[in-house]
């Protein structure tokens, strides 16, 4: 008896020692956007990668051909990703078209309990049916969208004063987003250093998703919903109620008073451009760049401060950023794919990847008493990550988005319409798209 | 003793291309070749052309053709697809917004022909006088289309910025009005100019290529007889110049026309159909129901639609041309 023992576990050894041998020098290949935590990424793996013997490769796009690009991979079937941290919105269409494998058994095996990341990232980047256990990525990069202003130019004594003859009020960060327009308006056009810098730098850009992003941080507060909670994809009265249509004006008017000119088709990079360079005032940007920009020597430091996109009256909302890390089913790599995985989701590297600038979901990092002061953003972070919404997750996502997309731009940009007259056209477009997928009827 | 007998040389004769190819030619091959018929050889010749051709243009088409009565999404590998019959062609030619894009081109197409024919002519014109300096200008002039339309989308759309941009400054420096007041591809009014103005900039030369080829084909002695007749220079051009190099314009037009009927990446590159969906053309809507909406069957039949109207529009258009020629 003891013989077979000894056997089976020098068996057990050597297979373990075999396995442990293949997937020594192979190589998995990890695709995601070209940005800031992209870099933090690649530091991070490093220790995969010494602990494993499986080596990195890595495929960052750059935002605005990201999704383009990634899901045209994906479509093909191609086998250049082995794993994809791919936008929130695709979980629903990469689920339903068989892009991404299930990972449910692989978690039950491995002992990797969902639970132990914040729900509003499980939600939105990890299930498909939305609210249903069933998960095809895990959460990888905690994102919302928030503002970053200029600390040094809110407490110059001059500006203080100037704001408070007019306003009545301290020159702070606004609580609300009437509040947030008026600084906006305070700072268009003024004199500072010598040099005309402007109010606020917000998403406008057409071609990929841009507007909706942004526009999406004044609907929320003002009351916008996708549908009626107790009626899927009934959208009269809440995508184009009067709280939506109040939200669509302030984004229009906050476009027109107080964006640098020839901002008409700009996203996170022309926001950045703007910012880095002392243009404006405020900007709306994703969390993700905030700890790039702390360190930035022009205007990081002590110059720079970060505020949760407010409310208006009791109504809170931010767009969910962020993404999820995916096994691609194409991939001829699948097991080192998810021993990355399995790795990823342990505690210590997600503490890790926290303090190399990555945004972990995971609740043993965020909810540490101390993490709210591990960085100048981070008690923001975890505020606006209690209140994000999210756009269509839907295996339609594309033309969901494109439909708002031209109908906001139009609005906005091109001030055609009105704003009911709009948030009606979008209503009308998402019935149709929801009509071919038989969704309504 | 001197010889008087002529001196004879011997020339062995070079053997001609084709008696070499013969020569080459493996025995087994020249005698299967030459039980062939001119029209077999023919045929021979050209059917790895035609191969080709059905397998990247016809069979694509057809496939096309067959998609566009499908609901078909190609990222919907796994969806059943169902015959939808005309339901596509009905939808795009009733859709607003598909009509908006095909306004959008004509405006464009009709704008950027107009003023690259009478440009390109005019730039021809003065070209063929041969003034001093003429071919280094000449050149010069034909450096823009010689540029990648991406180069050119992507350094104009630096040209045009309202705050750094040089397009602002030179307007500003001849008009007084300040740069940054105005934007050129963010406003809705002149964002289609902007465009018209960029392709202008860079196709005109094409234009001017063809007119000038137009120009040099005129016989000299005819302008000789219209002296002797002591007609005018403008009676000259408008009775001889114009008539007798119409053919080449009305050619440049139709090759520009179908050009900026299908253009995408310049648009693309420039405004992004934008603001709105003001320069949004034709192709740029077709792309975003292709490519980003996976609307593939939907997107075929626009396909199909699209180009039956280039089609038809260019086969009316080359028999006027004829007319013209036959003159």
């Amino acid at each position: 008896m003891n013989k077979i023992a000894t056997a089976l576990a020098a068996l057990g050894v050597s297979l373990a020692l075999t396995g442990q041998a293949s997937a020594q020098g192979k190589t998995i290949t990890l695709c995601w956007a070209a940005w800031d935590p992209a870099n933090a990424l690649v530091e991070l793996s490093k220790d995969f990668t010494a602990k494993t013997g499986v080596n990195m490769k890595f495929e960052f796009v750059p935002w605005p051909n990201y999704a383009d690009r990634m899901l045209n991979e994906l479509n093909s079937k191609g086998k250049l990703c082995d794993l994809l941290i791919g936008d929130s919105q695709w979980i629903g269409g990469s689920a339903e078209n068989g892009h991404y494998i299930k990972l449910n058994d692989f978690f039950a095996k491995e002992g990797i309990k969902i639970d132990d990341f914040m729900p509003a990232t499980v939600t939105g980047y990890a299930e498909w049916p939305k609210g249903t256990p069933n998960y095809w990525a895990l959460p990888a990069m905690g994102d919302a969208l928030g503002w970053t202003y200029r600390k040094d130019w809110f407490a110059d004594a001059k500006n203080q004063a100037d704001f408070k003859a007019k306003y009545n009020r301290d020159l702070a960060v606004p609580k609300s987003q009437t509040e947030l327009k008026q600084i906006a308006e305070f700072f268009q056009g003024r004199e500072i250093g010598g040099k005309k810098v402007y109010g606020a730098a917000i998403f406008t850009e057409r071609g990929s998703e841009g507007i909706t992003m942004g526009v999406n941080n004044a609907l929320y507060p003002f009351g916008f919903d996708y549908q009626d909670p107790k009626k899927p994809y009934a959208m009269e009265g809440f995508v184009n109620g009067p709280g939506a249509v109040a939200g669509l004006e302030f984004y229009k008017s906050l476009f027109k008073c107080c964006t640098p000119p020839g901002y008409t088709n700009a996203y996170m990079q022309e926001g950045l451009d703007a910012f880095k360079s002392g243009q404006v005032a405020m900007m709306m940007n994703w969390f993700a760049f905030f700890p790039g920009l702390h360190k930035d020597p022009n205007v990081g430091g002590d110059k720079i401060g970060f505020f949760v996109n407010p409310g208006e009256g009791s109504r809170k909302g931010s767009q969910l950023g962020g993404q999820g890390i995916s096994v691609v089913s194409y991939s001829p790599n699948r097991n080192e794919s998810l021993q990355y995985i399995k790795w990823f989701a342990s505690p210590d590297v997600q503490k890790k990847w926290w303090a190399l600038g990555g945004y972990t979901c995971h609740k043993s990092v965020l909810n540490d008493p101390g993490f709210p002061k591990t960085a100048p953003f981070a008690a923001d972070f975890l505020v606006a990550m209690g209140e994000v919404k999210d756009f269509w997750a839907e295996p339609s996502y594309a033309p969901l988005l494109l439909a708002m997309q031209k109908r906001i731009h139009d609005y906005v940009v091109a001030d055609q319409g009105t704003a009911k007259g709009a948030l009606d056209a979008l209503i009308a477009d998402w019935t149709k798209v929801f009509k071919e997928d038989g969704k309504v009827k | 003793m001197q010889d008087d007998r002529p001196s004879m040389t011997v020339t062995t004769p070079t053997p001609s291309l084709a008696e070499r190819a013969a020569t080459a030619t493996p025995a087994t091959l020249a005698r299967s070749i030459r039980g062939l018929s001119d029209r077999a050889i023919a045929w021979l010749f050209i059917t790895p052309t035609i191969l080709l051709l059905l397998a990247i243009n016809i069979f694509p088409l057809i496939w096309t053709i067959q998609l566009s009565f499908t609901n078909y999404r190609a990222n919907r590998p796994n969806a059943p697809v169902i015959d939808v019959g005309l339901q596509h062609y009905q939808d795009i030619l009733t859709s607003p917004d598909v009509w908006a894009s095909m306004q959008v081109t004509a405006r464009f197409v009709i704008a950027t022909i107009v003023i690259q024919t009478i440009l390109g002519f005019m730039l021809a014109w003065l070209i063929d006088k041969k003034w001093r300096g003429h071919g280094f200008w000449t050149t010069v002039i034909l450096l823009p289309m010689m540029l990648s339309p991406a180069v050119v989308g992507n350094f104009w759309t630096f040209l045009y910025q309202p705050q750094i941009g040089l397009f602002n400054y030179v307007v500003s420096f001849f008009t007084g009005i300040p740069p940054s007041s105005f934007q050129m591809l963010g406003d809705v009014t002149l964002s289609p100019w902007a465009i018209v103005l960029v392709d202008s900039w860079m196709w005109t030369p094409y234009v001017m290529l063809i007119c000038l080829a137009g120009l040099r084909s005129i016989p000299d002695y005819i302008y000789e007889a219209a002296e002797v007749d002591r007609a005018s220079k403008w009676r000259q051009f408008w009775t001889i110049t114009l008539p007798m190099a119409l053919p080449f314009i009305m050619l440049a037009v139709l090759f520009r026309a179908i050009e900026n009927f299908k253009m995408f990446d310049m648009v693309n590159l420039l405004t992004g159909g934008g603001p709105g969906s003001t320069t949004e053309v034709a192709s740029i809507t077709l792309k975003r129901e292709a490519f980003e909406k996976w609307r593939t069957g939907y997107s075929s039949a626009f396909a199909i639609i699209l180009f039956v109207t280039v089609f038809g529009l260019a086969n009316i258009y080359v028999k006027a041309l004829n007319k013209v020629k036959a003159r």
